[in-house]
């Protein structure tokens, strides 16, 4: 019974979704002003309502199957359900709000609405931790944006983001200063390095279906912020745009270096996920630096590489954590290493985790490769400018694109080939869990992605909307321009179907050749040792040692090992532990210091009564006390100034 | 088109030269030039063993692989012929889907189970990391150099002016060699030779694959090999007409191939944790083509 109530929550929010996808992307309206609130949903905001309902939507049937486990409790249902609706609610909200109170209240909303959503098993004690950070550092996002807004408020006396315009437009040098401050502060809902030591603690805790929204969408919030204040800022663009560039650069590479070594499945796509941040951000700092060089074509395959990015980043990435929900459920554990030959448990969980992997790793025939294709000919055509530095950050940024692509190779061969492939790695019992529910939705987004992928042309003319949105200044987009770079993207798309088709000529040669002969089935092939055991397999751990040992410098990874000596071979073991960095220096080491300081007045706490009847009394002392003083002494010094 | 009659023309020999190199070079006559083609035909014909541990994926990467390879060739322009395929950028498509099929492979590895497949999984995804920004900063000197981002119009239009522009001539074809050679997974990074499993990389992968599946994993290295020195060759058959252009290019091919022979001969290999090293030079080899085109055009400070 308590179930039926949930669906009806749950279709509910759907019917509201598709209702509202329909309504955004069939009329766009214009600005409707009512009283001083402002509500505008244009390009941008239809771009992004679309992103965040398809997810919501798969998100929802998705977790329909996956909360089924936890049909019997039934009060954390109630609240998880009322919350998602609200964080949705709120999403689409933040997307056509133009009003700083409103915002924040939206986005305030939004913050502890996704609180509550990914702390659904509070009992366990990471989760709660994890959920704590969370909540701790997007109210520290909060604050730096508190502080945007009110700066404009006190500069203009309004909320109204158009006001922000006309300021920037005045002041350009303190209009860097205010998109910094926004930066920084939508940063950390993003995800970008050094603002994302959150994200890896949150998606993991979260029940699956949540980890996907959030990576898929929550996160993208934060893009979106960049995005609008980029819209409504009107200021000096190359400095802005070096400046998203090379935060952007940094963090791709960050994110997937540390994703590689991580043990934790999850844990591994929340670090994926700030480097997908990090091709987008290098997409919009692109468009930045197209908008402050007046170069069309930058900016065009900035501004649509980063928006593609960002549909297709909540497309793959959602699909990857639903796949790994799927894994979890069947084997209660996340931990790689102990995972393995899942191919055979879970066949259409492996097979869309697979096309999730390619797709993240930018390789044709699916959609990543046409964002990071749109980024990579922008930052070519990037080189051709006639300017040393910018020729040089271009080609920096190839750098490290070229990098995050690599390395998102080696990492997903890693997970997808030691989860789904080979034997089992331990005695690990799987459940039968595949069910319509919780395969279908996803064979629905990765049918979208294939799409995307080979037919590319269809979300041009969307994007060419949403890009129009950014042109400032004397910055003319010619249809000329937009056609000659679409039109790359459609060939683009040709060649993927073609790869597709002669992937297909292959195969069925290869079919029609060896027809005739029988294959023949043996166990796999030990040179000349004959046991098969599957703890001789190749782990994670030791598929990423060589890369470990490389990058080690640079991470931070505790390792414990326990060696044999004497003369017969002992039990020996050895583990690796990676901790960020990053984490590390900006969070940890201001706390053990802050705390250490703090220590040093424990012994006001001393628990005796009468000590804190002092401290009232003092306190109550000096407030009388003090204002007396003050008089006195200001007396004393105009009594010397008399002299 | 022709590119693509004369890429698989080349494959047939292009094996044959370097073992016939390989072979005189240290003092025996060696087989045919014909052999190493002529194995990989009665693989073809063969029946294959799978392991029980594998899955499909394991069944098709072979396919994926080949027609990967064969998918970047027809985007691969003969002088002032454009390939098959052709547009701006296609260089980076190229790339990546190059690493379609590297990707296959390498699950398609892990998939057997194997307690050496692994390895060999482990650098070949590592070192081809490391390869792809060297290949991705030459193009990108060369797409600077000409103002063109497609293989057909950089090297129709690239032409050598001055000395420096000699030196990124020779300097580029340096870093193609031996990203050919690495791809391949040869001599200074790997030897297909060695018979000890944990020393290799690409031989160690396909340890489980057989019949008609290693053959066309076998048949891939030439066309890798002809496919990169194709590019070698575009740099100097720019804009000869097509009756000089095409044994130019069997002449490219046939002395990088004996090239390839004595590299293989003179040179031991790397230790493995050494390699990485050395592909860094290569990176770094490839900012010095792009500071050079920088120079030659004048932009540099």
């Amino acid at each position: 019974m308590v179930f039926i109530t949930i669906q009806v929550f749950i279709a509910f929010s759907l019917v509201f979704l598709i209702f509202s996808h329909g309504a955004i992307s069939f009329h766009y309206p214009g600005s409707i002003i009512t009283g001083i609130l402002t509500f505008n949903a244009d390009y941008l905001s239809a771009w992004f309502i679309g992103v965040i309902s398809f997810t919501f939507l798969t998100g929802t049937f998705y977790g329909l199957k996956y909360l089924k486990k936890y049909k019997h409790e039934v009060s954390k249902l109630k609240i998880h359900v009322v919350f998602y609706v609200l964080v949705y609610t709120s999403l689409i909200d933040l997307c056509i709000i133009q009003n700083a109170i409103l915002f924040l209240v939206a986005w305030e909303i939004m913050a502890i609405g996704s609180f509550i959503i990914i702390i659904f098993e509070w009992e366990k004690k990471e989760t709660l931790k994890a959920g704590i950070n969370f909540l701790i550092q997007s109210h520290v996002a909060i604050l730096l944006l508190t502080i945007g807004f009110i700066w404009v408020k006190v500069k203009t006396g309004s909320y109204d983001f158009s006001e922000i315009t006309t300021y920037t437009a005045n002041h350009p040098a303190l209009g860097v200063g205010l998109f910094v401050i926004f930066f920084t502060g939508f940063a950390i809902k993003a995800g970008f390095v050094p603002f994302h030591t959150w994200l890896p603690l949150a998606h993991p805790a979260a029940p699956a279906h949540i980890s996907g929204l959030m990576s898929g969408v929550i996160i993208k919030i934060g893009i979106f912020g960049i995005l609008r204040m980029t819209t409504i800022i009107d200021t000096d663009y190359t400095l802005i745009g070096y400046f998203v560039l090379a935060v952007s650069v940094i963090t791709g590479v960050y994110g997937v270096m540390l994703a590689i070594v991580q043990h934790n499945l999850k844990r591994l796509l929340a670090y994926h996920s700030i480097e997908n941040i990090g091709i987008i951000g290098i997409g919009i700092g692109l468009g930045c630096l197209g908008i402050g060089m007046e170069n069309n074509t930058l900016f065009l395959l900035g501004f649509s590489g980063a928006l593609l990015h960002t549909l297709n980043h909540s497309l793959f990435k959602s699909l990857l954590f639903f796949a790994a929900g799927n894994v979890y459920q069947a084997t209660h554990t996340m931990n790689i290493e102990a995972l393995g030959g899942l191919i055979k448990k879970v066949p259409h969980t492996a097979y869309l985790f697979l096309i999730a992997s390619l797709a993240i790793c930018g390789l044709p025939p699916f959609n990543g490769f046409i964002s990071e294709f749109f980024i990579y000919k922008g930052l070519f055509s990037g080189l051709q400018t006639s300017y040393f530095m910018f020729t040089l950050a271009m080609l920096f940024s190839i750098f490290g694109l070229v990098l995050i692509g690599g390395l998102a190779l080696i990492c997903f061969t890693k997970a997808f080939g030691v989860v789904f492939l080979g034997n089992n790695r331990g005695n690990l019992k799987t459940e039968p869990i595949e069910h319509a529910l919780n395969i279908v939705p996803l064979y629905v987004i990765a049918l979208v992605m294939l799409v995307i992928g080979i037919l590319p042309f269809l979300f041009t003319n969307a994007l060419s909307h949403v890009v129009d949105l950014f042109i400032k200044g004397n910055l003319l987009v010619s249809p000329k321009a937009i056609n000659a770079n679409f039109q790359t993207i459609t060939t683009v798309g040709m060649v993927s179907i073609g790869l597709i088709i002669s992937v297909l000529i292959v195969l069925f040669l290869r079919k029609k050749l060896t027809e005739n002969i029988q294959p023949s089935e043996c166990e796999t092939w030990g040179c000349g040792y004959s046991g098969a055991i599957p703890k001789a397999q190749y782990t994670a751990s030791s598929f990423i040692r060589t890369y470990r040992k490389l990058v080690e410098p640079l991470l931070f990874i505790k390792k414990e090992k326990k060696l044999s000596n004497t003369l017969y071979p002992g039990e020996i073991s050895q583990s690796t532990h990676p901790y960020d960095k990053a984490e590390w220096w900006l969070i940890d080491k201001p706390l053990y210091w802050y705390r250490r300081l703090l220590n040093r007045f424990v012994f006001l706490q001393n628990g005796n009564i009468q000590n804190y009847i002092l401290y009232g009394f003092i306190f109550i002392t000096l407030v009388f006390v003090l204002p007396l003083l003050i008089s006195k002494i200001m007396d004393f010094i105009n009594f010397l100034n008399q002299l | 088109m022709v590119s693509l009659i004369i890429i698989l023309t080349a494959s047939i020999f292009f094996l044959g030269i370097v073992v016939r190199t390989k072979s005189l070079a240290s003092g025996r006559k060696g087989p045919g030039v014909l052999q190493p083609i002529k194995d990989i035909i009665r693989l073809l014909r063969k029946g294959a063993v799978f392991s029980t541990t594998t899955s499909y994926i394991f069944r098709i990467a072979p396919s994926i692989y080949l027609a990967s390879i064969l998918m970047a060739i027809l985007m691969l322009p003969h002088g002032n012929l454009p390939g098959f395929i052709s547009f701006g950028g296609d260089f980076v498509m190229f790339a990546y889907i190059l690493g379609l099929g590297k990707f296959l492979m390498i699950i398609a590895s892990l998939d057997t189970g194997s307690s050496f497949e692994g390895m060999g999984a482990s650098r070949e995804a590592l070192f081809s990391m490391l390869i792809e920004p060297a290949f991705f900063i030459v193009m990108g000197s060369l797409a600077l150099f000409t103002g063109h981002t497609s293989f057909f119009d950089i090297f129709s239009t690239l032409h050598f002016g001055s000395h420096i522009s000699y030196l990124i001539g020779a300097l580029a074809a340096f870093v193609l060699v031996f990203v050919a050679m690495i791809e391949n997974s040869r001599m200074p990074v790997d030897d297909p030779k060695t018979h000890l499993e944990l020393t290799m990389i690409h031989e160690v992968m396909v340890l489980d694959n057989s019949g008609f599946d290693l053959g066309m994993i076998l048949y891939a290295t030439p066309l890798k090999f002809v496919m990169y020195g194709t590019l070698i060759a575009n740099f100097f058959v720019g804009e000869l007409p097509l009756q000089w252009s095409i044994p130019v290019f069997f002449i490219i091919q046939f002395v990088f191939a004996i090239t390839i022979g004595l590299i293989e001969s003179f040179m031991a290999r790397f230790r493995m944790s050494h390699n990485p090293q050395f592909i860094f030079i290569l990176t770094s080899v490839s900012l010095l083509i792009f500071f050079g085109v920088l120079l030659v055009l004048g932009k540099f400070i």
